[in-house]
């Protein structure tokens, strides 16, 4: 195994399927992209699932192909990290129903065109047999998953659906399910995709003409839910942008309006539209206790895995309570778990950025379950 | 238990990790960084949980390696099934809590037993403090002005007893501390500073 193709940055791998999905559907075959760092141990027990955002990929700790800036978790995952590739076997995969190399709308279905919105819909639990069924090509048998937002949600559903493979679990400013408030602001996003006329009920690809302003608009939607008040005031305050006085008109006045354009416009350039609306949809549909009768703890009823959950104290997209329902579940199901919310002035986003407190608490968790 | 590690421990939590069965499961209510919890782990084999209010106690306590949900005992000992852990612990907290009855009645459902330590409100200084200066005491065990302490529901040694005894609940210990050093049972509400009681269900 000197050179097995199956590891390394930049991998992708076409798996035969049927992946039977929640919605009824199957999706074969099943292309996955993905990556991965460090050594397998001989007995397998070293190995960490990273499992990624809404708009992440993975690209955890690798440049980013398109954009060029280095890989969104290098605070997390690295050299001398609380996750390391000395001593770690670390896998990321993107995210079916995404469009960084894993099958998703923009992949070609059997007739050679894009599915675009003739791809199934997903759920979060699709998203983790697909991991599931990476792993399994890549000879995993147990992890330690490892997630924030999102990816927070695949680490729940991975202990709930595959007790038995997940040694440890780590999640932070996430939530076991969607609440009224979350799926409102998702669809603010999709309405703003889909009422752009470039959209083309999602049959935007051959023009290569993407509804770049829609996207770039539930971008920004959403972009403010990942930041706190605060923050933004520290940040912008209500301070011009580049000029003395206000302009009168409907240019970017204030610098939160440029910081905002900026960030839609930036998005849409590495993010596929027609993505952003199938996972913010596996996203609303995700209710964990719902597939467990009604009650959280189910899910978690007899299990051996360890459990740590963070939240952050300025998190009003997945606030402290969504954790602390969690840990409730947990410790109703005699569950070994530890949670902290910690205080930082980021929001949502505190998950990604300097938090010091984040990065020790995660190392000690995996230490001390012999990581 | 294995003496080493018992060295730099609070002196009533060092009587807790005494008495506590090795390869016992746990649960320390108001656990701070987790002292006991890790010591009871490192030389006892117990299986330890703990609670703890202060959120930068919780991150030193799991980042030592040691399972604690932040939390408040008087509102998440409810969440806790019945019967869960033999032992829960409730050290130097019990006088801080808002409802100190319902939190010995949900640690004697949650634990088969509980250990529940705090400091003698009767002790001889604290009387002095009052009767001779008639000011709240600021002592060795209550080092906190009456405006800044935690301690909200102050308990003597007498009154604890008189609880178990209208509750039903059994003393399986006692133990009374003076500084470091034990003292008898007989006066030790007048010279005890903190008492540590091992207790469960009449």
């Amino acid at each position: 195994m000197e050179h097995d193709e199956r590891f390394g940055p930049s991998r992708s791998v076409t798996l035969p399927g049927p992946l039977a999905l929640d919605g009824g559907q199957a999706l074969s075959p099943v292309t996955i992209g993905y990556e991965t760092y460090g050594k397998l141990a001989e007995d397998g027990s070293n190995a960490i699932l990273i499992c990624h955002a809404l708009t992440g990929d993975q690209h955890v700790a690798s440049t980013h192909p398109l954009t060029g800036k280095p890989g969104w978790w290098t605070r997390m995952v690295g050299p001398g990290k609380p996750i390391d590739p000395a001593r770690h076997f670390i896998v990321c995969a993107n995210v079916i129903g995404s469009c960084m190399g894993s099958s998703g709308p923009a992949s070609l279905a059997a007739t050679g065109t894009p599915y675009a919105m003739r791809f199934p819909v997903i759920t979060i639990r699709d998203m983790v047999r697909a991991q599931a069924l990476l792993l399994d090509h890549l000879g995993v048998r147990t992890i330690t998953a490892v997630g924030g937002s999102m990816g927070g949600m695949q680490v729940l559903q991975w202990a709930a659906t595959y007790p038995e493979r997940v040694r440890s679990a780590v999640v932070i400013a996430s939530a076991a399910r969607h609440s009224a408030q979350n799926i409102a602001f998702h669809e603010v996003g999709r309405q703003a995709i889909m009422a752009d006329p470039k959209w083309r009920g999602g049959d935007y690809y051959a023009a290569n003409d993407p509804p770049a302003a829609g996207l770039a608009v539930a971008r920004m939607a959403a972009h403010i839910t990942y930041l706190s008040e605060a923050g933004l005031t520290e940040k912008f305050g209500r301070r011009l942008q580049a000029r003395n006085a206000k302009g009168f008109g409907f240019d970017a006045d204030f610098q939160v309006e440029s910081y905002l354009r900026h960030q839609g416009i930036s998005f849409v350039e590495r993010f596929d539209a027609n993505s952003y609306l199938y996972i913010t949809r596996a996203m609303d549909y995700f209710d964990l206790a719902e597939e467990h009768g009604g009650l959280l703890a189910n899910a978690f009823r007899g299990t051996k895995t360890r459990f740590c959950l963070v939240s952050f104290d300025t998190d009003w997209l997945y606030p402290t309570r969504e954790s602390r329902s969690i840990v409730q579940a947990l410790n109703a199901a005699g569950a070994e778990a530890s949670f902290v919310e910690l205080s930082s002035p980021f929001g949502h986003d505190a998950f990604l950025l300097d938090v010091p407190e984040l990065y020790r608490v995660v190392d000690g968790f995996l230490r001390a379950g012999g990581l | 238990m294995n003496v080493k590690g018992l060295v730099g421990l609070r002196p009533d939590l060092r009587i807790i990790a005494d008495n506590v069965a090795p390869g016992s499961r746990v649960l320390d209510v108001g656990c701070g960084d987790g002292a006991l919890m890790a010591a009871l782990r490192d030389y006892a084999g117990v299986d330890a949980r703990g609670i703890e209010i202060d959120p930068v106690n919780v991150a030193s306590a799991v980042a030592r390696g040691l399972s604690v949900v932040q939390g408040d005992a008087d509102v998440d000992l409810a969440d806790y099934p019945s019967d869960a852990f033999d032992y829960a612990i409730l050290s130097q907290t019990l006088q801080t809590t808002r409802a100190p009855d319902k939190i010995l009645e949900a640690l004697l459902r949650i634990g088969r037993k509980a250990f529940v330590s705090f400091p003698n409100f009767a002790h001889w200084r604290v009387r002095a403090s009052l009767m001779l200066g008639g000011r709240m005491p600021v002592t060795r065990t209550l080092p906190v002005a009456w405006y800044a302490t935690p301690n909200i529901h102050h308990v003597t040694v007498d009154d604890f007893r008189a609880f178990l005894k209208e509750r039903d609940i059994e003393t399986e210990g006692a133990w009374f501390l003076n500084g470091d050093k034990l003292t008898s049972a007989a006066a030790a509400n007048f010279r005890a500073e903190h008492a540590v009681f091992l207790i469960r269900r009449g």
